[in-house]
């Protein structure tokens, strides 16, 4: 069980390795989206500072919505979920698996890319810290929340536009926990039960959503 | 049939996909070593039973049974006894024939696979090479491989000579008769001839679920008091 | 045949004929037809017209008697919904599975005029048409996981799997929406310290509970009635698809 979910979770990196710059969309989305705003808004540093927070959690959670497709998509078209269904791992191993690379695939590049965003939005130093911390808890429940958007769209024509409509709104929950925290370090009101929070966020999504998940993979398999 | 103790059987086995019935009463009873064919023109349900078999698909009644336990009731253990073959060859194509091989003994729970399994479908040659590069019958073979990647007791095709050329069916055929010499059971959906030497056949055209049956609803109403089933 | 084929272990309950649920839906179907209109326009009579005006609001207050009942159907029907679903992924029951269907448009409409109402309410309290007040914002995410609901049910063509996958994101929402509830309210208290909820109702006079209620049991009758007529209709559409399956099955 043990090498089956580590042989897939290393089959997931090695062709993310090998997808070239095509791997790379997730986080080039999220500069680009971030890189947006001052255009929209206008450069003025105050209004960018104000809102960077918000504007880094909003395109992070768009960027990852984005992504979502791939996670079952391709191995359901080829062939290859069949396979791994008849697997000694249960699917909700399998799920989780699938969500850890693609956390590993997409939610850690945002994290890289992140700080040097927040530099050009003139987000105050105070902030930085929470942010990185609020990223590392936050994404991975993006991450698992969308296995279940993901897996209920799968073999679906129209799933991509779908998947947004289907996760966003569960989404919401992060965004504001851990945007209140970035702003509650920034502002000097505490970020301690904002990350509390989002890391209880986490445990649950990692104990809930993989049944769902596996749930909906079983339907389209039949 | 003596369903209650073979090694692997179904009795009674009856298919509905989506509101549409397909099949219904497929009975076998395997033994190791045993083979089973099943033949029926498109729509009969062939790829639906071997489905059923591999546990993707629930049949609507009946039931699948190894040596008279349900098979539901440890599908882990089902799982490692089976290997599936569909008409998808789930080749990927940035990954390298070993690699692929490597990967799906490792998604069935084995550190590594046999290295010498290539040869048997001619493609030892091959092993460094993407999937990208390779043929439809090169892809075909290359996820045969996977029959003999990892062991395991029931091996069920699906359609599994499509794109393979005469000399690679006869390979196929050789694998088929190595499996069932050593106690593996096969079943094989088909179009083609595959030689499966003593084995049983089974004609999904006869087990079809005629047009009355499906109107089942407006014949009980016209009976007077309808089936509620569970409503 | 049908015989025979239960013999050799079908579930027969898809293609069973659910007369007795329609027989129940016919004699039950002119009762809450008549309790909905009924209570709908003597709640719209005593709140529009016999309550006394509120002496901050005026008359503009008067939106709550279709704005908080409104609200409180979207709630109740997404919990139908949830349950309903539960039901049908465990038991495969047919009715279940339409009943969480159906009722999802009728859940939606009530979370749209309850947005609405809501809306025309803040124009002439606090002279905007929209505030990102909390109770208001839960109820645009709600509709936002109505929206998605319905488009998941529709994105299938075997309606049995539609009604699976939606019934696992009814469930998945239904967990969501204390948390989403709560992290709302939680955001609204962080950017708006200090202010009162703008959305805080007229204290209650007593002649105000009547219509209020009335419009309740009016809008639950009005829904009910509403989801016997989508259940028929759903109930003859399957139908329909039996016979054409017959046809292409020979």
């Amino acid at each position: 069980m043990v090498t089956a979910f580590f042989g897939l979770i290393g089959r997931d990196l090695r062709l993310a390795a090998r997808g070239g710059i095509g791997s790379l969309v997730t986080v080039v989305f999220f500069v680009i989206a971030v890189s947006l705003f001052p255009l929209g808004v206008g450069p003025e540093s105050a209004l960018l500072e104000r809102i960077a927070p918000g504007v880094l959690w909003v395109c992070a959670l768009l960027a990852t919505m984005l992504s979502l497709g791939r996670m079952f998509d391709e191995d359901f078209e080829d062939g290859s979920l069949e396979i791994i269904a008849l697997g000694p791992l249960p699917l909700e191993l399998v799920v989780l698996a699938k969500a850890l690379a693609h956390w590993l695939i997409t939610g850690l590049p945002l994290m890289i890319a992140a700080p040097v965003l927040a530099v050009l939005l003139n987000m105050s130093t105070e902030g930085f810290a929470v942010l990185m911390i609020s990223l590392l808890l936050g994404t991975p429940t993006l991450s698992l929340i969308g296995s279940v958007g993901a897996a209920l769209t799968v073999g679906l024509r129209r799933g991509g536009v779908l998947i947004s409509l289907l996760v966003l709104p569960l989404y919401v929950p992060v965004l504001i926990f851990a945007v209140g925290a970035v702003e509650g370090a920034i502002f000097g009101l505490g970020e301690q039960a904002n990350l509390l929070i989002l890391a209880g966020g986490l445990l649950a999504a990692l104990a809930l959503t993989p049944w769902a998940s596996a749930a909906a993979l079983r339907m389209a398999l039949e | 049939m003596n369903d209650g103790t073979a090694r692997f059987a179904a009795r009674e086995v009856a298919c509905i996909r989506g509101e549409r019935p397909v099949f219904r009463d497929v009975s076998f009873a395997l033994e190791p070593g045993a083979g089973l064919i099943l033949r029926g023109p498109n729509g009969s349900g062939k790829s639906s039973l071997i489905r059923i078999l591999a546990g993707f698909l629930k049949p609507a009644g009946g039931m699948v049974a190894w040596g008279g336990e349900n098979m539901t009731v440890a599908p882990e253990a089902h799982n490692a006894r089976c290997h599936y073959v569909g008409h998808l060859e789930a080749v990927k194509a940035a990954l390298t024939v070993a690699e692929h091989l490597a990967f799906w003994a490792a998604v069935k729970g084995f550190a590594k696979a046999d290295d010498n399994i290539l040869a048997a479908l001619d493609l030892e040659d091959l092993a460094e090479v993407p999937g990208r590069f390779l043929s439809a019958g090169q892809k075909r073979r290359l996820t045969l491989t996977r029959l003999l990647a990892t062991p395991a007791e029931l091996w069920l095709l699906d359609e599994p000579s499509v794109t393979l050329d005469g000399q690679s069916a006869a390979r196929l055929e050789a694998m088929l008769a190595a499996h069932r010499a050593g106690g593996g059971m096969a079943i094989v959906a088909t179009h083609a001839e595959i030689a499966l030497p003593g084995a049983e056949t089974i004609d999904m055209a006869n087990h079809g679920i005629s047009a009355a049956a499906l109107l089942g609803e407006s014949a009980d109403a016209a009976a007077g008091e309808p089936d509620y089933g569970t409503w | 045949m049908a015989t025979k084929t239960k013999k050799a272990g079908i579930g027969l309950h898809f293609f069973a004929n659910p007369a007795r649920f329609l027989r129940f839906a016919r004699k039950i179907f002119p009762w809450v037809a008549i309790v909905a209109v009924a209570c709908i326009v003597a709640a719209l009579v005593l709140g529009l017209a016999v309550v006394p005006a509120d002496y901050r609001q005026g008359d503009a207050y008067r939106i709550i008697f279709v704005h908080v009942p409104a609200s409180y159907m979207a709630l109740m029907i997404y919990v139908i919904i949830a349950l309903a679903s539960a039901a049908g992924f465990i038991w495969r029951h047919p009715l279940a599975d339409l009943i969480a269907k159906s009722s999802a448009p009728i859940g939606a409409c009530f979370t749209f005029i309850s947005l609405v109402t809501g809306s025309l309410w803040g124009e002439p309290m606090w002279g905007t048409w929209w505030v990102w007040d909390a109770r208001i914002t839960s109820m645009l995410v709600l509709l936002f996981l109505y929206l998605g609901y319905i488009a998941l049910n529709s994105a299938y063509d075997d309606p049995t799997k539609g009604a699976r996958a939606s019934a696992i994101l009814a469930l998945v929402g239904a967990v969501n929406i204390p948390i989403i509830k709560f992290s709302v309210d939680w955001w609204n208290t962080l950017h708006q310290p200090a202010t009162i909820s703008k959305f805080d109702r007229p204290s209650m006079d007593a002649s105000m509970i009547a219509p209020l209620l009335l419009m309740v049991v009016g809008f639950i009758a009005y829904y009910l009635a509403v989801l016997i007529i989508r259940l028929r209709s759903e109930i003859a559409a399957r139908r329909i698809r039996n016979l054409r399956l017959a046809q292409v099955g020979g």
